[in-house]
């Protein structure tokens, strides 16, 4: 057998790689036709399929507005297109909603920061020490399920009624699944994969770094996706919360809430989903970018 | 240079036994002994602790009794299982030894450059392993451990999982780099024509606990021609190997 002869085995050969050995049977290459179906089936799966259910769901809202609503309470519940007509045809109040939105996204980009630094540092050291986990793990389901109504009072003592106490909020709410997430991956390493490191004698930072870190990616940015859509929620409770400042559109829909202002309240809150859906598509997006050259989840 | 004589083997075990900590007991009195340079293959049913021979010899587990000897600069290890960390591709994971045992950078990129030509992967240096057959994937675990050029070289049921044909032609492979590089090989299999193929000597393992019960001795020179599976003498071998397994 000569040495430059590509191995019989061998699927996927590089474009202009040798030429098959005589004799060998034409190497099967289904793969080559999947990639385009399943492009398309994407297409279809996330950006058609959806829209039924949305025909539905604005259907259903003017039926509700419509049947269970009396003229008098539709202020409640206005209809979609006064929505559309009030909040987002009318200068005035759209330029509200969007300079609300910034102040939305800063706190919550600043939060989602915070969280991903601490809860990425906290799973590190949670995995590197049981006992540090033992210890903090619990704590950290504990700051998960407090009511943040609770602690409102507390952050605003210490903190003021603006930008850090609305950060905390944001900071508290995404933090779980982040360090969750990352400890459960760098805890579920293949165990050979550790023998192997293990058999080199290897310190732990540097199985932390070629080992761990990387094997983790996957479940980490599932985490952060997750806590993403949290800090959007996290940013807007704050806000509705902590008034001082700027007015983000959680400090609105206080505001149009109190005042009765059901058009204006509806399409902020339509705004408010919106960035959650935009910054979990974005995670989904450079997570893809980031791990979807090696790591396919099993699908189809 | 060293004054001291080579030692007679390259491994040995002395009443080698292994109790685990929920009372199995893998190994009881096992002795066998690899010379430099020879190939020897270890059969016998599953579950009699053959792999766990393998994780003494490599330091991943200690025994509970008797002796062992490595004399050994460097000991390579081929899992049943490729053990390829799916991020990098072919030529990164080949490195990967190499760079967890802080090789100089042009020693490192020679040798791992030589390896992947020694398994015949050259062309597919930029692959990942999800891209790779089985049989491919094993091919890159080998090269990764040859970079560091192993005078011991462990095999735990390297090509158990893959087909027939990949497997024996991986023989032939794995035995011409044998040949070539000359090292000491204890070889895990349940395969008796693979043991019978590869090696100068078979030894018998009896069900758990599991010891040596007896050896076959191989006659075939090495370099082996792939044509001797298909002759009477490699039949009676396999045969005898088969016997002894029956009766273990």
């Amino acid at each position: 057998m000569s040495l430059e002869s590509v191995p019989l085995d061998s699927v996927n050969p590089p474009a202009g790689s040798a030429p098959a050995v005589a004799g060998t049977p034409a190497v099967l290459t289904p793969d080559a036709t999947i990639p385009r179906r399943r492009a398309v089936n994407g297409f279809v799966n996330r950006f058609l399929l959806p829209f039924p259910v949305f025909a539905v769901f604005i259907g259903g809202w003017y039926l509700v507005t419509w049947l269970a609503l009396t003229p008098q309470q539709r202020f409640m519940l206005p209809y979609p297109h006064e929505v559309v007509k009030v909040g987002f045809l009318n200068w005035s109040n759209l330029k509200d909603i969007l300079e609300a939105l910034r102040y939305t996204c800063t706190v919550t980009f600043i939060g989602l920061g915070i969280s991903i630094v601490l809860g990425v540092a906290a799973a590190i050291l949670m995995n590197q020490a049981k006992w540090l986990e033992n210890g903090l793990y619990p704590w950290a389901v504990v700051l998960q399920t407090v009511p943040i109504l609770a602690l409102t009072p507390v952050l605003s003592f210490f903190f003021g009624f603006a930008l850090t106490s609305r950060t905390i909020v944001c900071v508290v709410i995404a933090f779980f699944p982040i360090v969750s997430n990352t400890l459960f991956g760098l805890q579920s390493v293949d165990r050979g994969m550790h023998e192997l490191f293990a058999l080199h004698r290897t310190g732990r930072f540097t199985r932390l770094w070629k080992l761990q870190l990387p094997a983790a990616l996957p479940a980490m940015f599932a985490g952060f996706r997750v806590a993403a859509g949290l800090s959007v929620i996290g940013a807007i409770v704050g806000e509705f919360f902590f008034k001082q400042g700027n007015a983000g559109l959680g400090t609105n829909l206080s505001v149009y809430s109190s005042r009765l202002e059901g058009e204006r309240l509806w399409a902020t809150t339509l705004v408010a989903s919106l960035l959650g859906i935009a910054v979990f598509v974005f995670f989904g997006w450079l997570s893809r970018r980031v791990v979807g050259r090696w790591y396919q989840p099993n699908r189809g | 240079m060293t004054t001291e004589t080579p030692p007679a083997a390259a491994l040995r075990f002395a009443g080698v036994s292994k109790r685990f900590k929920d009372g199995t007991v893998a190994l009881a009195d096992a002795d066998l002994t690899v010379a430099p340079g020879e190939f020897v293959s270890v059969v016998g049913p599953s579950g009699c602790g053959k792999s766990t021979l393998l994780r003494i010899a490599s330091g991943l587990d200690d025994v509970t009794g008797g002796e062992v000897d490595v004399h050994s600069t460097s000991v390579g290890y081929v899992f049943q299982d490729a053990t390829l960390l799916p991020w990098r591709s072919v030529r990164d994971n080949v490195r990967l030894l190499a760079e967890l045992e802080g090789m100089g950078r042009a020693e490192r990129d020679r040798r791992v450059a030589d390896a992947i030509e020694l398994v015949g992967l050259s062309g597919f240096e930029k692959h990942l392993p999800h891209e790779l057959s089985g049989g491919m994937r094993m091919r890159t675990s080998l090269a990764r451990s040859m970079v560091l050029a192993p005078d011991v070289f462990l095999f735990d049921e390297p090509f158990g999982a893959l087909d027939e044909i990949t497997r024996e032609r991986l023989n032939d492979e794995l035995l011409r780099m044998f040949v070539q590089r000359g090292f000491a090989a204890l070889f895990i299999t349940h395969s008796v024509a693979e043991a019978v193929f590869m090696s100068s000597r078979v030894l018998v393992m009896t069900p758990r606990p599991g010891r040596i019960k007896t050896e076959v001795a191989v006659p075939f020179a090495y370099p082996r021609d792939p044509e001797i599976r298909y002759s009477a003498e490699f039949a009676a071998l396999c045969g005898e190997v088969s016997h002894h397994l029956r009766d273990a």
